[in-house]
């Protein structure tokens, strides 16, 4: 066996096996710490395929950033998974058929008549000093430059979309905002100001003088 | 790095047994330099602070209190491992892991000196980026783990912060690329020869302080420390850790100091280049330091500024930090991605030939 075998096997072992907890956890933030395993893995397989611009782009959007916010999503959702097993019998057999057919979908097109090196050809082994990033630079840039741009203009829209659903439009008056350009060119004597003021000398206490007097007032 | 080694080995070992010890055998001659630079960072930073402060910082372990780091490690090994009662253990201990990890598998592909690096691989500079981004991971999982309100908060607003300044210091990353036409580190320090003008300190300035301000916040220094805010939410994400495990995230976040140090040497500083290249005199006269000694004397002028920022500024307010990466820094480092596209269009300069 050598090195690179024994490490795809590792890999690979570890991105099915977290693949499975991933499914079957119970815990929502532990599922998606399982997932953050498989996606490190997968990059790692990747990796070993000669092509280290998939899977260190793998880790850095997804492990780095997506996974991250979608964390913070389940770390602050008060899930009862109680409700959500809910009838898990009742919909049993609808799922099993669900799954039953997707996996027969799988098998067709991912199954092993498709792969294998007579169906796929022998991979070419690149030489060290071959870069995967800039192999896929050429290629998106000019083979597939049109849809490159309309993919990035696609997302643009995603965000676009998702901040206009997402906002609230209040009137002016009603929300009051910081100027924070303010605030941090903020000087001392705009917030402190030195009065000049003779000093308080206090009085020397006079004993009251009648105090009938006061009285009949 | 050692070939000849692995060569040797695999005369008499299994192939992948002998790759398998050189691995081994390198990442202890690259991480252990790296785990005591960490401990006597720690020393020199308590006594620049120290100085700073019109005091004397510690001097009571050893001559001039050089003893400390090994006191401080000594003890915060011999104390107790507390588990809070709610906590959820496997990713109470997994958090520290989290967070040292990442920070010491990205030293694979730094260059020490001209050959000296474990890995020499193309996409250096992307994996230096997708290895530190799983940081965050560790803020996270031990904010979540510890069950307590203060730590969850620390660490939201911890990897928020993180996230963040991440896009960024991937920016600024993007435009050394296009300068240098390379993401192998090696070759970008090399494409910084002949002199200081030719370093990409000149062309790229401004990303030279993004990525640094990114590096402060990617560290969780001060100003940039809201996830301790020790004032607000006690100590933040790690209030709950004790011992050695509290001890893993001291030495992850000064690995990082260190790995942000390096990588700010390497693409703006001219890495292990001398400063005095090309001067007629000043080269001859400087021509015995080492590579690793210039690049050591860089290394640790940055560290000093890291060091240096901590005794001068109070934290920031969260709301002006966020403004700060995402309406300054980015908005920036976009503009300037254009600014180098038209130098590069111009072949400005003597980067660009």
């Amino acid at each position: 066996m050598t090195f690179e075998l024994f490490i795809f096997y590792l890999l690979a072992t570890i991105a099915s096996l977290s693949g499975l907890m991933m499914i079957t956890v119970k815990d929502p933030v532990k599922a998606a710490l399982w997932l953050v395993l498989a996606f490190i893995s997968t990059a790692g397989v990747w990796i070993t395929a000669q092509a280290e611009f998939l899977g260190l782009v793998l880790i850095l959007v997804y492990v780095g950033a997506v996974m991250v916010l979608f964390l913070f999503v389940v770390m602050m959702l008060d899930i009862n998974l109680a409700i959500l097993k809910e009838g898990f019998t009742k919909y049993l057999p609808i799922g099993g058929m669900v799954i039953i057919s997707i996996s027969a979908m799988m098998y067709l097109v991912l199954g092993p008549d498709n792969f294998g090196l007579d169906v796929t050809g022998e991979p070419v082994l690149h030489p060290a000093d071959y870069s995967n990033t800039k192999a896929i630079g050429l290629e998106l840039y000019t083979v597939h430059a049109y849809a490159f741009i309309l993919a990035a203009v696609l997302l643009l829209l995603g965000i676009v979309a998702a901040i206009t659903l997402a906002l609230r439009r209040r009137s002016t008056g009603e929300v009051r905002y910081q100027n924070i350009d303010k605030q941090v060119k903020t000087q001392a004597s705009e917030r402190f100001k030195m009065v000049k003021m003779k000093s308080v000398v206090e009085e020397p206490i006079k004993l009251k003088e009648k105090p009938e007097e006061e009285d009949e007032k | 790095m050692f070939d000849a080694l692995q060569a040797f080995l695999s005369t008499f070992l299994f192939d992948w047994l002998a790759i398998l010890i050189t691995l081994v055998i390198q990442t202890v001659v690259v991480v252990l330099p790296i785990m005591l630079v960490v401990a006597w960072l720690t020393y020199a930073e308590r006594k620049v602070i120290g100085f700073m402060q019109v005091r004397m910082g510690p001097n009571r372990v050893g001559p001039l209190g050089l003893l400390q780091p090994i006191a401080d490690a000594l003890k915060l090994m011999t104390k107790e491992v507390i588990f809070p009662d709610q906590a959820n253990k496997y990713l109470f201990i997994i958090a520290p892991i989290l967070a040292l990890a990442p920070a010491v598998a990205a030293w694979a592909v730094i260059p020490f000196a001209d050959g000296m690096v474990v890995a020499d691989v193309n996409a250096g500079l992307l994996y230096i980026l997708a290895v530190t981004s799983i940081i965050v991971y560790g803020t996270i999982v031990a904010g979540w783990a510890s069950n307590s309100k203060y730590a969850f908060l620390g660490a939201l607003r911890g990897s928020a912060q993180k996230i963040s300044y991440e896009i960024a210091m991937g920016f600024a990353l993007v435009t050394v690329l296009m300068i240098s036409g390379s993401m192998n580190l090696t070759d970008i320090v090399n494409g910084q020869q002949g002199g200081m003008l030719n370093w990409y300190l000149l062309p790229l300035l401004p990303m030279f302080f993004v990525y640094f301000i990114s590096g402060l916040a990617e560290t969780n220094r001060t100003p940039f420390d809201v996830i301790e805010g020790e004032a607000e939410i006690v100590a933040g994400f790690h209030v709950d850790y004790s011992g050695m495990t509290f001890g893993v995230f001291m030495l992850a976040e000064y690995a990082m100091m260190i790995l942000i140090s390096f990588m700010t040497a390497i693409m703006f500083l001219g890495g292990w280049l001398s400063p005095f290249e090309g001067i007629p005199v000043l080269e001859t006269m400087f021509a015995w330091v080492p590579q690793l000694g210039w690049l050591a004397f860089k290394v640790s002028l940055l560290l000093f500024i890291f060091l240096w920022l901590r005794a001068t500024f109070p934290r920031y307010r969260y709301d002006q930090l966020m403004r700060l990466g995402w309406k300054v820094l980015i908005p920036l480092t976009i503009l300037w991605v254009f600014v180098v596209g038209a130098m590069k269009y111009f072949s400005f300069g003597p980067w660009f030939n």
